[in-house]
């Protein structure tokens, strides 16, 4: 399937490169229609590589990136079933989401992750599985599940602490503050900073960067700098599930939900 | 280089917010309710806050703005950071 539009994204191959679109309002967030879309996409990734060397992921929203986890929908669903099935629930779209990503940061191609505004929670961790971060100077990025009572659930923890130093890592989960292109240029989560709205347009240059390269030695070289950290993966769905069942996880979903203030992705 | 005084730095940020939110720089006051007067939700304080760290080369962790919504109050806490 070389081509796709779904409701929450849409794919294509341009010039050798295949270009992943989120286009889910308000900001990308992700539920189980996104989850179904990008389990389509990871099935035909294999494929789909065979015919491109790269894969860029990006937004066409204004908003940004993804504002991560749909939490509305988490909450509704926590709501109207008992709580052991609302358990099985997260572990089961957990493990989904997981395998999804897994395939994303294992892909033989080189991938990309064109982000501007905001790029948070989950979609934070989308960006991470890429092997390659390009910003746009307007992009904000922020893991603020602890402000819920929980810890980030897309495999971001682990990703973090491959590609970052442990005390950065604690700063940005402890504090559950956001932060920009700068400082993620400067802890090196970020290669390349776009001015504003030029984010794809660098990364389809650094697309066809890569393609000049013989495939086959990129992909070895990347599994070597790029290991995937299964094991620790496999335990933050674990300590997820733990938190998840907390009285005080429901509570802040609820605070989130219900908040009509103006201020609720302010901490 | 000295750090620009409070008054000026309470003046970069009313002409930037008034600027990229389209809004008459004579209608900005110091004490006013930024979300109100601009009209913007917490997405757009975010960006507004990305442009101040920008203009002003600082880093603000954006924990340092709750409860904060008039520019002046705004003004200290960027002044606390040059």
């Amino acid at each position: 399937m070389n081509e796709f539009k779904g409701q929450t994204l849409s794919w294509h191959i341009v010039n050798g490169a295949i270009e992943l679109a989120l286009h889910r309002d308000p900001c990308n967030e992700i539920g189980s229609l996104t989850l179904d879309e990008l389990e389509k996409f990871a099935a035909a990734l294999p494929e789909l590589a065979n015919e491109a060397q790269a894969l860029i992921v990006h937004s066409t929203l204004k908003a940004g990136f993804s504002a991560g986890a749909d939490l509305r929908e988490l909450f509704q669903r926590g709501q109207e079933m008992e709580k052991g099935a609302a358990l099985r629930g997260v572990r089961e779209f957990l493990e989904r989401i997981h395998a999804v990503m897994n395939a994303l940061d294992a892909a033989p191609l080189t991938t990309i992750a064109a982000v501007h505004g905001v790029t948070f929670g989950g979609g934070f961790e989308l960006a991470l599985v890429c092997d390659i971060i390009i910003a746009d100077r307007m992009a904000r990025f922020c893991f603020p599940e602890l402000r819920l009572g929980l810890i980030p659930g897309f495999g971001g923890i682990p990703r973090l602490k491959r590609d970052l130093g442990n005390a950065v890592v604690r700063d940005l989960l402890l504090t559950g503050r956001s932060f920009n292109v700068m400082k993620a240029q400067q802890i090196g989560l970020v290669s390349q900073i776009a001015a504003e709205g030029e984010a794809l347009r660098v990364a389809r240059a650094t697309a066809s960067q890569v393609g000049k390269f013989d495939r086959l030695t990129a992909a070895v070289a990347k599994e070597f700098v790029k290991p995937i950290p299964y094991e620790e993966l496999k335990r933050e769905i674990d300590i997820f599930c733990d938190l998840y069942s907390r009285p005080a996880v429901e509570e802040g979903l609820r605070r989130f939900v219900e908040n009509e203030g103006v201020q609720p992705y302010l901490p | 280089m000295s750090a620009p005084t409070a008054d000026h730095t309470l003046d970069e940020i009313l002409t930037l917010a008034a600027s990229h939110f389209k809004v008459p720089r004579e209608k900005l006051t110091p004490d006013d309710d930024f979300f109100k007067t601009l009209g913007i939700d917490s997405l757009q304080a975010l960006d507004l806050l990305t442009r101040l760290e920008h203009h002003f080369r600082i880093e603000l962790p954006d924990y340092e703005l709750q409860g904060v919504s008039d520019f002046r109050t705004l003004a200290n806490r960027i002044q606390a950071r040059l």
